[in-house]
């Protein structure tokens, strides 16, 4: 273990669990930066749906529940087999790692390809704000600016995740990057806050306003 | 079943039913004709879902003071953007 | 001790220091080394300033005349948001933690690095990134929406390159974002031993404050711009008040990060006041304990304060009276922090070097500028002079009376360390006086003709105002000349000034115990800290030289 964790110390680190400790915090600290890069997002929901309760109500029997619940369903089965990598890795449980992270990638780019589906059929709907926009009232345009902006920087985060994903699943399949690399659980860490905003996106943007 | 093998999978495992377990949940809670408190009840099944997959997923339950100090931040400030700004809409 | 004569031979260093480990462009633009990356940030924010200068030099040669003389409507617009981008987030809000806390942050703690130094150096190459896509919006078709891109004006009237500056704004804050993260985590896992949260000098802990800011604040102007980016790129309405959109919210979401801003670009400043003051008045810094509460303070009230700056933009008038209140608490830290600058100075051991006169220059140039803010903090007053040449005034008083200052106090408290060199003292003094009295000249007349009815933005005035404005240039002439001055006598020193020595001012503070240049890891050892802060008193009573 020892020859690998010499192998893991960057500078200007000294000893390797302050170092793994510290990749761990400053990660946390970005996750709090991208905490409020949405909150700004989820800052103009709010307002917008306070100030249109009405057209919000509209607007969002047009989203497809059907597809955001898939969506949905598979990203929460995403952050399972990350847990499992995660836990897994540092336990030199390689096959769980390797497999764990090909499944993660996997049901990302199956959430990517339902989004795409769901865009398309969006867009022959002609849900895109603008010039013949089909609902009334006209903020229910905002709602759906909202819509493609929440869901497209959303799936813009999400892209970058499965990259990483599978970055780290081809370097440890190629045993380039070691079991208990840090690498590993920061990746964790971004996939698993991707998530938690789909998990806010979700009732906002799908649910809100379904009530009868 | 060993320790490893509980820690990695099954544990994990109980929470994604859980979180599955939850959505069913949300879904209801919209289409069960109760009204408009499902709205509130809609975000609240999200706050317990992104309390799931924060505190036993990202291990926020077991990381050090520091970490957990800046979850607490990022939340904690979102929080004054929201506060100030609803101190300008609500009382216009 | 201290002889005048200068030496004229150049001197060889006889150890190694960070600046001769590799002398091929490549060993600067792929290093890790903070000090060079200090370096890095050092040229480029050098070259922003000037450049932001040049604009703002066009722009006081056409206020002389009340009528249009040098340039049209359009392109003035064009020059002063020129002026306010490149100033306020390529030079100001990197100013002093990119260069100074770069530099400094690890030696002051005893560390070797920064917490993570390959970061380090990616977060130069986005700002020049951000700089350069920045640079060309402004500068090929420009943007006339002033730096505060307000909407609907931004989103849908505006002609000109504002996606393109949105965007490069944009990535400018992912260095700030990349930097707060280093920051943050260097304070608190590489302190040397001893180094305790209590013994930490006050510029550590004003460059932590700052990188709270920094981190919790920028993603908030980047959601900003970007959706005023998809607005008026992508025809998505978000405040577009013909869909039902609040222009307001484009406010509330821009000053969010604005306010706190101009936090980033003032705490650092006060972590040098503290240093500077410490050393040449040779006594501890006046509660040590109160300066860190209200640091601290300052970066947290910070947050809450932004609507002061919407008191006339049809913000409710309830939220008005909360945001006023709150500003005027923010005001008592900085107060307390003045308060115990004085009473550092007060029956010290004072020497008038270059760096303390720049100092007291910013000492009663941010104090002037802070009281002025609360006459702005005060709802009936703002009405009256919002978006007049006051508020101009005032926030030139903090940003270039106070940041600036401290930037130059700071260059010159430390260019000794960071070069191994002493530069003329008797020009560095010259230039400080010379700072403050063009700054006076310049902006003390904007709060007259601001109170009695100038806009801000425009260059078409009545002719009352014309003999400020005159006067105004002609302080702005001193001020260039004031601050090219350094740049002569400074690169002079590379060349010809005597060797610095470790510590050239006797100044406590670990970087102070290394050699100048230091070595590329620092320290030869890793310090044991065994002493509070400022530890001058002692030093007075025989104890050892450092």
């Amino acid at each position: 273990m020892s020859e690998t964790s010499s192998a893991l110390l960057r500078e200007p680190w000294t000893d390797v669990t302050r170092q793994k400790e510290a990749d761990s915090f400053g990660f946390w600290i970005f996750i709090a930066s991208e905490v409020m890069f949405f909150g700004g997002l989820f800052l103009a929901y709010a307002v917008n749906h306070y100030l249109h309760p009405h057209a919000f109500k509209v607007a969002v029997q047009h989203t497809d529940i059907t597809y955001g619940t898939i969506n949905t369903a598979l990203l929460m089965t995403s952050s399972f087999f990350m847990t499992a990598v995660v836990r897994g890795a540092p336990a030199q449980m390689r096959r769980t790692t390797l497999i764990g992270l090909s499944i993660c990638a996997a049901l990302g780019i199956v959430f990517l390809v339902v989004k795409g589906i769901e865009y398309r059929e969006d867009i022959s709907k002609g849900l895109v704000p603008g010039a013949g926009f089909p609902l009334e009232p006209q903020a229910a345009q905002i709602f759906f600016g909202l819509y493609w902006i929440m869901t497209g920087v959303h799936a813009l985060h999400l892209f970058v995740g499965i990259c990483l994903v599978l970055i780290i699943d081809t370097l440890v399949a190629r045993r380039r990057l070691p079991l208990n690399s840090p690498t590993i659980e920061v990746v964790g860490l971004y996939w698993h806050f991707v998530d938690i905003i789909w998990m806010i996106l979700y009732p906002l943007l799908y649910l809100l306003g379904r009530w009868s | 079943m060993n320790t490893m093998v509980r820690h990695v999978w099954l544990y994990p495992g109980l929470i994604w039913l859980g979180l599955l377990g939850l959505l069913a949940a949300t879904i209801g809670g919209a289409y069960g004709g109760w009204g408009e408190i499902s709205e509130s009840l809609n975000l609240l099944i999200a706050v317990l879902c992104v309390g799931l997959i924060g505190i036993l997923f990202m291990n926020l339950g077991g990381a050090s003071v520091l970490v957990r100090l800046a979850a607490a931040a990022g939340m904690f400030w979102l929080l004054f953007a929201f506060i100030m700004t609803a101190s300008d809409y609500l009382t216009r | 001790m201290t002889d005048i004569t200068l030496d004229r031979l150049p001197h060889v260093e006889p150890h190694a220091t960070y600046l001769t480990e590799g002398h091929t462009l490549a060993s600067w633009l792929l290093t890790t080394d903070h000090k060079r990356i200090a370096i890095l940030y050092a040229l480029t924010i050098t070259g922003f300033f000037f450049i932001g200068g040049l604009a703002i030099s066009v722009v006081r040669l056409e206020l002389l005349t009340p009528h249009a003389s040098l340039v049209t409507d359009e392109e003035y617009n064009r020059l002063f948001t020129l002026h306010g981008i490149i100033m306020v987030w390529f030079f100001l809000v990197p100013s002093i933690p990119t260069t100074f806390g770069n530099f400094l942050l690890p030696l002051m703690i005893g560390a070797k690095d920064v917490a993570f130094p390959r970061l380090n150096l990616i977060s130069w190459y986005i700002f020049v990134a951000a700089g350069a896509v920045t640079l060309y919006a402004l500068i090929s078709g420009g943007v006339n929406t002033g730096w505060t891109f307000y909407t609907p004006l931004s989103t849908f009237f505006a002609n000109g390159n504002v996606i393109l500056a949105a965007a490069g704004v944009f990535i400018s804050g992912f260095s700030s974002i990349a930097t707060g993260i280093n920051f943050i985590a260097t304070t608190h896992m590489l302190r040397a031993p001893g180094m305790h949260w209590t013994r930490l000098p006050l510029f550590v802990w004003a460059i932590y404050a700052t990188s709270l800011v920094m981190v919790l604040a920028t993603p908030v102007l980047a959601m900003s711009l970007l959706l005023i980016v998809a607005e008026r790129w992508l025809g998505i309405p978000i405040f577009d008040p013909t869909t039902g959109g609040d222009p307001l919210l484009f406010q509330h979401m821009f000053w969010f990060y604005s306010h706190p801003a101009v936090y980033i670009m003032i705490l650092p400043a006060m972590g040098v006041a503290s240093e500077v003051l410490a050393c040449f008045a040779r006594r501890r810094v006046f509660g040590y304990t109160a300066m860190i509460f209200s640091l601290m303070a300052i970066a947290v009230i910070g947050f809450v304060v932004w609507g002061h700056h919407m008191f006339v933009a049809g913000q409710s008038p309830y939220a008005n009276l909360i945001f006023s209140f709150l500003s005027f608490i923010v005001a008592v830290p900085s107060a307390i922090k003045v308060f115990n600058w004085t009473a550092t100075l007060y029956k010290g051991s004072i020497t008038l070097k270059a760096p303390l006169l720049y100092i007291m220059s910013f000492i009663g140039l941010f104090t002037i500028g802070g009281l002025t803010g609360l006459f702005l903090a005060s709802v009936p007053v703002d009405i009256h002079v919002h978006a007049t040449y006051f508020v101009v005034a005032h926030f030139h008083f903090i940003m270039v009376g106070g940041t600036v200052s401290a930037f130059f106090a700071a260059l010159h408290f430390w260019w000794p360390k960071i070069t191994g060199r002493m530069y003329p003292d008797a020009w560095a003094r010259f230039g400080a006086m010379t700072t403050f009295l063009g700054f006076m000249v310049t902006f003390l007349p904007q709060f007259v003709m601001g109170y009695e009815g100038m806009p801000r933005r425009y260059h078409v005035y009545p002719a009352q105002f014309q003999p400020y404005h005159v006067i105004s240039t002609a302080g702005a002439m001193i001020l260039a000349v004031a601050y090219l001055l350094p740049l002569f006598y400074l690169t002079w020193s590379l060349r010809y000034g005597k060797s610095a020595g470790r510590n050239p001012w006797h100044a406590t503070g670990l970087e102070w115990t290394t050699e100048s240049p230091p070595p590329k890891e620092n320290f030869e050892h890793t310090p044991i800290v065994t002493e509070d802060p400022y530890f001058y008193e002692y030093e007075q009573h025989g104890g050892d030289e450092a």
